[in-house]
C-alpha cells in the first residue's frame, strides 16, 4: 500500500552522551493534518521538533519529511518546512520588511517583494513593514515569525510552544492565523502545554512521554473539554509502566 | 554556486544592515582598540627610535582584542534571539552562512583597522600609511583571524561560558598569525629587503588558505546538534 504521509518518523532515538531522549519514537503525520504534541517538560517535544526540522541529527531511526530522510536531504526537507519557536528568530535591527526580505533571499522566494507584501497582509503587519522589529510587541514579533515561516510556502509549519510569553490578545491573534492556515490545508505539528487552546485548534492530539509517542487520539475520538482527561490518563498510564 | 552566492551576500548584507543602524559592535571594538592605543602609549613612554620596533605588536595585540570582542559579539546577537537557528533552518549551504559571517566580520575589523591607524600615527609619530606593505599584511592578518575567529566564535557561542571560551579557543591556534603579521609589519615598518619579510607573507597567505578551507569543511559539523 502506497504511504501518503508527509512525515513518516520509525524507531527514532536520540542520545545527548549517556543521556538518551528519545526512545524508539514513532511518528506520522497525513497532509492537511494539524498536530499538538503534549507531554511534560523534559518529555522529548522540542528535541523531537529540532530533528524534524533539520537542527538536530538523529542518533538512529527514520526520519522521512515529504519523501526526504534526514539528516541526509536536509536541505529538500528545509526548503519544505517553516519553523516558529518560542523565541522570534527574527533581527530586533532590521525592520520587518528587511526581515522578510533576508530571509526570502536565503529562501530563493521569487518573486520577493510581492510575497513579502502578501505575508505581511497576511499576518496583519502591512502597517508596520519599516519599522524595526525591536519596537514590536512579542506578539508582534511572534506575528511576524509566522510571516517568515510561510513566507516559502512550505507544507509543513512546525511550532514549538509558539505562545509562550504572549498575552491573551497576541494567544488570540496567533490563534487566527493558525487556523488560516490551517485552512489553507498547511500541515501543521505543534507543542504546547495549553491544553484548552490546542483543543480548539488541532485536529489530532499525541503525548509525548519518556521519549515515545504513548498516545494519539484524533479530535473526534474525544468528547468537548475531554482532553484534560484523555492527556492525563494517557500519562498516567504511559508512566505507571515505567517505560525504560 | 549562485544560490550560494546569494545566500552568502544576503547573510554579508544583514550584518552590514544591522551594524548601521545599531552600532553596538563597532562601536565597542573601537573604544576598545582606542583605549588599548592609549594605555600603551603611556605605559610605555618609548622613545621615538624604538617606537618602531615595537609598533608592530601593539598595533596586533590591540586587533586581536577589539577583534575578539566583535567575534563574540557578533555571534551572540545571532544566538540571544535564536537567529542562529533561523540562519540553521535556510536551504542553503550552510558554508555559505560561514562565509557571509567571516566576510562581515572582516570588514569590521577592517573598519577598526581604518580608523586606528591614523590615530596610532599620531600617538606615536609614525606614518603608517606611507607603507602600503603594512596595509596587505593587516588585510591578510585580519582574513587569518576572522576565518578561524568566526568558525571558532559558533563553537562557543553554544556554550555558556562563551565570553571566556573564544579567546582560550581562538589565542593558540592564531599564533602562527599572530607572529607572522608581526614580524611582516614589523619588516615593513623598518624598511627591511622584501626578501626578509616574503617568508612571513608566505605563512600568512598559507594560514588564510588553510584555515579557511579548514573551516569551510567543518562549520556543518560545529552547528549540528
Amino acid at each position: 500500500m502506497e504511504n501518503h504521509a508527509l512525515i513518516e518518523v520509525q524507531g527514532l532515538v536520540k542520545r545527548f552522551g549517556p543521556k538518551v531522549v528519545l526512545r524508539g519514537l514513532n511518528f506520522s503525520v497525513q497532509p492537511g493534518e494539524f498536530v499538538a504534541l503534549l507531554g511534560p517538560n523534559g518529555a522529548g517535544k522540542t528535541t523531537f521538533l529540532r530533528i524534524l526540522a533539520s537542527l538536530s541529527s538523529p542518533s538512529m531511526g527514520m526520519v522521512l519529511v515529504a519523501g526526504y530522510a534526514l539528516p541526509r536531504e536536509a536541505a529538500a526537507v528545509r526548503q519544505r518546512l517553516g519553523v516558529v519557536s518560542h523565541l522570534p528568530l527574527l533581527y530586533g535591527d532590521l525592520t520587518a520588511e528587511e526581515n522578510l526580505r533576508f530571509f526570502g533571499k536565503m529562501y530563493g522566494v521569487n518573486p520577493l517583494e510581492s510575497r513579502i507584501r502578501e505575508v505581511l497582509r497576511q499576518v496583519g503587519l502591512e502597517k508596520r513593514a519599516r519599522d524595526l522589529v525591536r519596537t514590536f510587541s512579542r506578539g508582534m514579533q511572534q506575528r511576524l515569525a509566522i510571516g517568515r515561516a510561510i513566507l516559502h510556502d512550505p507544507d509543513v509549519l512546525l511550532l514549538d510552544e509558539p505562545h509562550t510569553g504572549l498575552d491573551q490578545d497576541a494567544c488570540e491573534m496567533l490563534d487566527e492565523i493558525l487556523k488560516e492556515e490551517a485552512r489553507r490545508g498547511r500541515t501543521i505539528v505543534m507543542t504546547s502545554h495549553d491544553l484548552a487552546r490546542v483543543e480548539d485548534l488541532s485536529s489530532r492530539f499525541d503525548v509525548l512521554s519518556r521519549g515515545v509517542i504513548c498516545a494519539s487520539v484524533p479530535k473526534e475520538s474525544i468528547p468537548k473539554d475531554g482532553l484534560l482527561t484523555f492527556y492525563r490518563n494517557a500519562l498516567g498510564h504511559h508512566e505507571g509502566k515505567g517505560v525504560e | 554556486m549562485k544560490g550560494f552566492l546569494r545566500a552568502m551576500l544576503a547573510v554579508l548584507w544583514k550584518d552590514l544592515a544591522a551594524e548601521v543602524r545599531s552600532r553596538e559592535l563597532l562601536s565597542a571594538m573601537l573604544v576598545f582598540a582606542l583605549l588599548v592605543i592609549f594605555i600603551f602609549n603611556f605605559a610605555l613612554d618609548l622613545e621615538p627610535n624604538t617606537r618602531a620596533s615595537i609598533t608592530s605588536g601593539v598595533l596586533w595585540v590591540t586587533f586581536i582584542f577589539a577583534g575578539t570582542l566583535g567575534l563574540n559579539r557578533s555571534l551572540a546577537i545571532e544566538k540571544d534571539r535564536g537567529c542562529l537557528d533561523g540562519l540553521l533552518l535556510a536551504p542553503v549551504d550552510r558554508a555559505a552562512i560561514y562565509f557571509g559571517k567571516t566576510a562581515a566580520n572582516l570588514i569590521f575589523m577592517l573598519v577598526v583597522a581604518a580608523i586606528v591607524l591614523p590615530v596610532y600615527s599620531v600617538f606615536y609619530n609614525i606614518n603608517l600609511f606611507a607603507r602600503p606593505g603594512l596595509l596587505l599584511v593587516i588585510f591578510l592578518g585580519a582574513e587569518g583571524y576572522t576565518a578561524i575567529g568566526t568558525l571558532l566564535a559558533t563553537m562557543a557561542v553554544q556554550t555558556r561560558t562563551r565570553d571566556m571560551l573564544l579567546p582560550i579557543l581562538l589565542f593558540p591556534v592564531v599564533i602562527p598569525v599572530l607572529v607572522a603579521a608581526v614580524k611582516a609589519s614589523a619588516g615593513f615598518l623598518q624598511t627591511l629587503p622584501f626578501e626578509e619579510i616574503q617568508p612571513w607573507l608566505n605563512l600568512l597567505i598559507t594560514y588564510d588558505i588553510v584555515f579557511t578551507a579548514i573551516a569551510f569543511m567543518v562549520f556543518d559539523s560545529i552547528v549540528e546538534e
